[in-house]
């Protein structure tokens, strides 16, 4: 097995000291730093990911991979330029304003944050602007609300608009979540789209940024 | 602390016993088999061979209770402990002996044949809460005199599982019993290491046929074990009453005992049966009843009571498709059956008022009896005490998803069920397909027996056994068996 293989296996295992180690190894052996990012720790990522949407394995162990593959770009980060190339890009994601359940938009960032992704968590209760202010400062590419009230989902609209006013619409995309949302409320407040898990919403960002 | 459930305290229990043992003193058991007769009167039995009679005392029923053994355990074809029928311990077998499957649209039934058997025990392969096989269906693309010799056949060679059976001659009992001989060897393995269960059914009221009575000998002169199946009808073939009910069943069963423990003392035995509530309005003997049910249950606490192990016709249902009714029957039955320690359970994959079997079914079922599987571990204190470490963990980290504690104990505490079981919400159960519960448990039949492995019999054995069902099938008119893949 090669040292990318071996590193993509160990990552699969949820072993963050192997994974750093042979990420480390195999640096000193040469291998360029793009390579191992994509075909070691990313690629390792992606079959956890697969599996876990088959039900084969479960969030504990997509966890555990997550956990050894920030041993793993801790271990790259000093050789990387700039941040989009150590992650897949910025995902800005929060509760919004006046709901304060934010159990699912957790989930979100971790698995995000497990696929290799940036993600600035702004928590609970976040106003319409801190979505947008966040957004331009970081460079966001995406934009992640939940809800899970009814009384709630409305303020998902206003940031879509304010997202219209600053020009933003198209730039960054956002996508909305939670247990009473639905594909047709996405359409209807013109956000880009409806995500029903925290891999769903994985999957819809890599969709949005052209990532396989 | 394991769950259990009661219906009866031991004083009701007694009274059961000593009105079914007074019962066999008085009016005696109706048995349709001289050498059986005899037998029982050279043990002191009153009889009357003319009028087909035995009268059976506290004594022989006391010398039956006292050799009859408390456990036992079968083995797969390869000699591996499978299942242990002791105390509490619960293990599922499926319903037994339909005459339809539920064909693949889920819809119609049909008669099924040899192809269909042979799909079942692939799939057993991968029930994985289920212990033992049994031979579920009838293939009717045999001649009838083979019909059940030929189940046991196909279970051996394509399932490990060891085999709940029966048979429906007295002949049969001897191809059934050498298919047997031919996996272990010999018949002190075969008697060392019991491969099936044999059911053998009373007539409702009191009394046993030629051929049941027949297999009872049969199966204990080759301590092969048995499972009475005693069927009192409430309110039409036995009392309304289940206290009633019971006094009829505790009869019948014990008459069956003294059977086999005269036959052979130490025969392996199940305290079993098969009662059902007749419904009056539609003339039929509904499994999903609850009266059913508590009757079930019931007699399994007469049996613990008597130090016998025990088995049941339950978690099944009466449903003609996999609906909510066959769900709500079947995990009604299988929740009761387990919370009360029912040994050896039957009833997955069964339908119909046991008349159609449904390999959908057994899949949706397998999960509802590893559910209950997991109802019985009860709740028991896992590194809880003292708590306050792992709520400054829960607190600091704002999950457990990765702590430690849920790593150690995830799969212990929490069941799983498999893809058969819709978990996931609107949305995503939309995108994968919006599939009904049918079309689930379908997929992953399909799936298993896709991904079926061979049975490990030695091919010496396979051969033999093969050998074995084309010289019983020949005996029959029959020149070669059906081709099965």
């Amino acid at each position: 097995m090669d040292i990318l293989e071996n590193i993509s296996q160990s990552l699969q295992n949820g072993e963050p000291d192997t994974v750093a180690e042979l990420t480390g190894k195999a640096l000193d052996d040469g291998v360029p730093v793009k390579e191992l990012l994509h075909k070691g720790l990313l690629s390792g990522m992606e079959v956890v990911g697969e599996r876990f949407k088959a039900h084969e394995i479960f969030l504990p162990d997509v966890l555990l991979a997550a956990k050894a593959m920030y041993a793993g770009m801790e271990v790259l980060k000093p050789l990387m330029v700039g941040e989009e190339a150590a992650t897949s890009g910025t995902v800005v994601i929060g509760t919004v304003q006046g709901d304060l359940h934010d159990i699912g938009k957790n989930l979100v960032g971790i698995m995000l944050r497990g696929a290799g992704f940036n993600v600035v968590d702004l928590g609970k209760d976040v106003p319409p602007e801190r979505f947008i202010e966040e957004a331009q400062r970081t460079g966001a590419r995406v934009i992640g609300m939940s809800a899970l009230l009814t009384t709630t989902m409305p303020v998902m609209g206003l940031v879509v608009n304010l997202a219209r006013e600053r020009g933003l619409l198209g730039k960054v995309k956002i996508i909305v979540g939670g247990a009473p949302l639905s594909d047709e409320y996405a359409q209807q407040i013109g956000a880009d789209a409806y995500c029903f898990d925290g891999m769903n919403a994985v999957d819809c960002v890599k969709g949005f940024l052209g990532i396989n | 602390m394991r769950p259990t459930l009661r219906f009866l305290t031991d004083e009701l229990i007694n009274k059961i016993v000593d009105e079914a043992r007074s019962l066999l003193a008085s009016l005696g058991v109706e048995i349709h088999n001289d050498s059986v007769l005899s037998m029982l009167a050279d043990h002191g039995a009153r009889v009357d061979m003319e009028g087909h009679h035995a009268w059976l005392t506290d004594d022989i029923i006391d010398r039956a209770l006292k050799t009859a053994p408390a456990s036992f355990k079968l083995y797969d074809t390869l000699g591996n402990e499978a299942v242990n029928l002791a105390g509490y311990e619960s293990n599922f077998t499926p319903g037994s002996t339909a005459i339809n499957i539920l064909d693949q649209d889920g819809k119609l039934s049909r008669r099924p044949v040899a192809d269909d058997y042979v799909r079942y025990a692939k799939l057993m392969t991968g029930m994985h809460h289920i212990a033992s096989q049994s031979t579920a269906m009838m293939p009717t693309d045999v001649h009838e005199k083979i019909s059940d010799s030929y189940r046991l056949y196909l279970s051996l060679m394509f399932c490990e599982k060891p085999v709940i059976t029966g048979t429906f001659t007295i002949e049969a009992f001897e191809i059934m019993k050498d298919l047997q001989l031919a996996v272990r060897g010999t018949a002190g393995e075969l008697a060392a290491k019991p491969l099936t269960v044999f059911s053998a059914c009373p007539t409702s009221p009191l009394k046993w046929s030629d051929v049941t009575s027949q297999n009872l000998v049969d199966c204990a002169n080759w301590s092969i074990p048995v499972e009475y199946i005693s069927m009192p009808l409430s309110g039409f073939m036995a009392p309304v009453t289940l206290v009633g009910s019971l006094i009829q069943h505790t009869a019948e069963t014990l008459s069956g005992l003294a059977i086999s423990q005269l036959t052979k003392p130490g025969a392996p035995v199940l305290y079993g049966g098969s009662p059902a509530v007749f419904d009056l309005r539609y003339e039929t003997t509904p499994m999903g009843d609850v009266g059913t049910m508590m009757q079930d249950c019931a007699y399994n606490e007469i049996g613990k009571y008597l130090n016998l192990p025990t088995q049941a016709y339950i978690g099944l249902s009466d449903a003609k498709l996999l609906d909510a009714q066959a769900g709500l029957e079947t995990s009604m039955g299988a929740t009761l059956a387990v919370l009360a320690g029912i040994n050896n359970i039957s009833g997955p994959g069964m339908l119909d008022f046991e008349s159609c079997f449904s390999l959908e079914k057994l899949v949706v079922d397998n999960e509802i009896c590893g559910m209950t599987f997991r109802m019985a571990k009860g709740i028991e204190p896992r590194d809880d005490f003292p708590s306050q470490p792992l709520f400054e963990e829960l607190i600091a980290e704002q999950h457990l998803l990765i702590a430690d504690h849920t790593l150690r104990h995830l799969k212990d505490e929490v069941f799983f069920p498999g893809p058969s079981i819709d978990r996931a919400n609107r949305s995503r159960w939309k995108e994968e397909g919006g599939r009904t519960l049918f079309k689930r448990a379908n997929s992953e039949v399909d799936r298993i027996i896709a991904e079926y492995t061979p049975a490990r019999l030695s091919d010496d054995v396979t051969a033999e056994l093969t050998r074995l069902m084309e010289t019983e099938a020949r005996r029959h008119g029959m020149d070669k068996l059906p081709e099965v893949n």
